[in-house]
C-alpha cells in the first residue's frame, strides 16, 4: 500500500522567521588556499601514524649516518656515501607520507568531514599535493644537512679529508627523484583511495615492476630501447645518480612522468571528483 | 532553511532516492523518518555535496552547498559519528575543524564543554572512544561554527538515555533560537518527542509529511468498549472504517468526536476513547512504509 498523505507546506500557518535566516545573511569569505595547505600539513603529522613517519625520517637519517661512520671503509667516507645511505629510507618513507595524505580521508573516513567543510575536492587535493611537496623538499633538506654533519664527523673520526662529492645539481636531481617517488605514491593514493591498496600498489610499481621490465628488456630486444621511455624506476635511478643531463634523458623522464603520474592522476582526479564519499 | 526539490539519485537501475521534495524551516526541528535503507542518508549526503544527485536540487538558505564559501559557518553536519580519523585525538579533530573555518581556538574548549567531553577524554585518540563519545565529538564539530542549519543523521545512536535527553534539549534550544534542524532516525519514538515537522520516507519516496500534530491527527482514533463487536458494527453502519488494533481495541480514521457520537447513539459503553497519537503514528509509519519494510508482515 502506498497511500500518500502529503500536507502542503505552504498551506500551514507560517511560523515567524526568527534569527535563523538573519544569521546566515552574513557573507563569509571563501576559505583561503594557504589555510588549506597549512591544515593538510598538520594532518600529515597529527595522527599516530603520521607522527611516527616524521620521527622515523629523523631517526633513520641519523641511523643511516651512524651506520656509514661505523661500517664504511675510510675511502668511502664521502658526502655521496652519506647522501645515498640517508636517501634510501627517505625514498621509502616519503612516498608513504604522500599516499597516506590522500588515502586516509577514505580509509579513515575523515573525508566525510573534510569534504563537507571544504566542498571542493580539487582544492583539497591540490592543498594535499602542495603539502606533500613541502614535506618532500624539507625532508630532503634535513637529509642533506644530516649527511653533511655525518660527513664532517665521519671524516674527522676516520682521519681522512672531508670529501664533498655531491654537486648542487646532483643534490637537486636527488631531491627531484624523491619527489617523483612521492608523486607516484600520491597518484596511487588518488586512483585507489585506499591506504592498504595504495601502499601495496607502490611496492608493486617500485619493486616488482622494475624487475619485470628489466627481464622483458633482456629477452625482447625491441623493448631494450623502449624501457627508458616507459620504466619510471629507470629514470628515477638516473636522477638519484645525477645522470639525467641530455635532452634525450630529460625527455625520457618526461615520458615516464606522463605515463605513470600525469595521465593516471588526471583520470584519478576526475573519478575522485565524481565519486561518493561514504 | 533547507529546500529539497524533486531530488533523485539512482545507482544503475536502483533508485535510492526518488523525486524527494520537502523543506526544513527555521525555528523548527524536522524529523526525517524512515526504515533502514529508505534513502535518508543518501538524501542527506546529497544535501551536503558528498553524493551528486541524478536530478533535482537541494539548497541551504537558497544556495547549493558547494556554493557556500565557508560551509561550516552556515551548516553543521553530522552524517556518521564513526567517520573520524581513529589516530587523531578528539581535541585535534575539533581544532582542525575550527582552523578550517577560521575560528579562534577558544571555540574548541567551548565545544568540549558543551558536549561534556572532559579534558582527559579530549586528549585520547578517537579509536578509544565509545560510539556515544564519537557522537558527542561529531555534534561538537557540527556546532563549532555556530551555524544556522543543522543536518544530523541518527545523532542519538550510541548515546545513553541521559545523552539522548541532553541531545534533545540541545536541539530544542537550538531550534527555539531560530535554527533549522533536520534530524534523521529510524526510531519513531525518539523523533516523535522532539520533532515539530515530520517527513516520512520509504523506498526512496516521501510517503507523508507535515507537522507532527497534523500527522498525529490523521492517525485516527483508538476506542475500547465492553462490547467491541457491537461497537464495530455501529461504526461500520455509520460509514466509518474500522480495524482491530490488536490489543482488544478498535482503530478508526474518524475523529474521537465522531466515534463518541456513534457510540452514544448505539448505547455502547466505552472504556477508552482517545486520539491514536503515538501508537497511531507508529502504525501509520509501518503502514506507509509497508512495501519497504524488510519484515513484510509487520504492518
Amino acid at each position: 500500500m502506498t497511500s500518500t498523505t502529503v500536507v502542503p507546506m505552504q498551506a500551514r500557518t507560517t511560523t515567524p522567521d526568527i534569527t535563523g535566516t538573519k544569521r546566515t545573511r552574513a557573507v563569509h569569505a571563501r576559505i583561503p588556499a594557504a589555510r588549506l595547505v597549512k591544515l593538510e600539513l598538520r594532518k600529515m603529522f597529527n595522527t599516530r601514524s603520521g607522527f611516527w613517519m616524521l620521527v622515523s625520517i629523523a631517526v633513520l637519517s641519523i641511523l643511516a649516518t651512524a651506520a656509514v661512520i661505523l661500517f664504511a671503509p675510510d675511502s668511502a667516507v664521502t658526502y655521496e656515501t652519506f647522501a645515498t645511505a640517508i636517501g634510501f629510507p627517505m625514498s621509502v618513507i616519503l612516498p608513504m607520507i604522500a599516499i597516506l595524505a590522500v588515502t586516509s580521508e577514505w580509509s579513515q573516513r575523515s573525508g566525510l568531514t573534510t569534504f563537507t567543510l571544504v566542498p571542493h575536492r580539487s582544492r583539497v587535493i591540490l592543498a594535499k599535493a602542495t603539502a606533500a611537496f613541502v614535506v618532500g623538499v624539507l625532508s630532503m633538506a634535513l637529509a642533506f644537512a644530516t649527511g653533511a654533519l655525518g660527513n664532517l664527523a665521519g671524516s674527522a673520526l676516520a682521519g681522512v679529508d672531508t670529501v664533498w662529492d655531491v654537486s648542487m645539481a646532483h643534490a637537486a636531481q636527488i631531491t627531484m627523484g624523491n619527489l617523483v617517488g612521492m608523486a607516484i605514491g600520491f597518484t596511487l593514493g588518488v586512483v585507489l583511495r585506499s591506504s592498504a591498496a595504495a601502499i601495496v600498489g607502490y611496492f608493486v610499481v617500485s619493486l616488482v615492476l622494475p624487475g619485470v621490465l628489466l627481464l622483458l628488456a633482456q629477452v625482447r630486444e625491441w623493448f631494450n630501447d623502449l624501457q627508458p621511455w616507459i620504466d619510471w624506476n629507470y629514470t628515477q635511478v638516473a636522477l638519484f645518480e645525477g645522470q639525467t643531463s641530455s635532452a634525450r634523458e630529460w625527455s625520457q623522464l618526461g615520458a615516464t612522468t606522463i605515463i605513470w603520474i600525469v595521465a593516471p592522476l588526471v583520470v584519478g582526479l576526475l573519478m575522485l571528483r565524481r565519486s561518493e564519499v561514504k | 532553511m533547507i529546500t529539497v526539490e524533486s531530488l533523485t539519485r539512482k545507482y544503475g537501475r536502483y533508485t535510492a532516492v526518488d523525486h524527494v521534495s520537502f523543506s526544513a524551516r527555521p525555528g523548527r526541528v524536522t524529523g526525517f523518518l524512515g526504515p533502514n535503507g529508505a534513502g535518508k542518508s543518501t538524501t542527506m549526503r546529497v544535501m551536503v555535496g558528498l553524493t551528486s544527485p541524478t536530478s533535482g536540487t537541494a539548497t541551504i538558505n537558497g544556495e547549493q552547498f558547494a556554493d557556500l564559501p565557508n560551509p561550516g559557518l552556515e551548516v553543521g553536519v553530522l552524517l556518521d559519528a564513526s567517520a573520524q580519523h581513529a589516530g587523531r585525538t578528539g581535541r585535534e579533530t575539533l581544532t582542525m575543524a575550527a582552523m578550517t573555518m577560521g575560528l579562534p581556538r577558544c571555540r574548541v574548549e567551548e565545544m568540549l564543554d558543551l558536549v561534556s567531553l572532559t579534558k582527559g577524554e579530549s586528549e585520547r585518540r578517537v579509536r578509544n572512544y565509545s560510539l556515544g563519545m564519537r557522537q558527542r565529538l561529531g555534534i561538537a564539530t557540527a556546532l563549532i561554527g555556530d551555524p544556522s542549519v543543522l543536518i544530523l543523521d541518527e545523532p542519538a545512536n550510541g548515546l545513553d538515555p541521559a545523552g539522548i535527553r541532553w541531545m534533545r534539549d540541545l536541539l530544542r534550544g537550538y531550534a527555539d533560537q531560530g535554527g533549522t534542524v533536520l534530524l534523521s532516525s529510524h526510531l519513531l519514538h525518539e523523533i516523535e518527542v522532539i520533532a515539530d515537522d515530520l517527513v516520512l520516507i520509504g523506498n526512496g519516496r516521501i510517503v507523508a509529511q507535515g507537522t507532527k500534530d497534523e500527522l498525529l491527527a490523521a492517525a485516527g482514533t483508538v476506542v475500547r468498549s465492553r462490547d467491541l463487536t457491537r461497537l464495530a458494527q455501529a461504526l461500520t453502519d455509520a460509514g466509518l472504517s474500522v480495524s482491530p488494533s490488536g490489543d482488544g481495541a478498535l482503530r478508526t480514521d474518524a475523529s474521537p468526536d465522531a466515534v463518541g457520537q456513534v457510540a452514544l447513539a448505539a448505547a455502547c459503553t466505552l472504556t477508552e476513547l482517545r486520539s491514536a497519537d503515538g501508537a497511531g503514528l507508529e502504525e501509520m509509519f509501518l503502514e506507509l512504509t509497508a512495501d519497504t519494510q524488510r519484515e513484510g508482515a509487520a504492518a
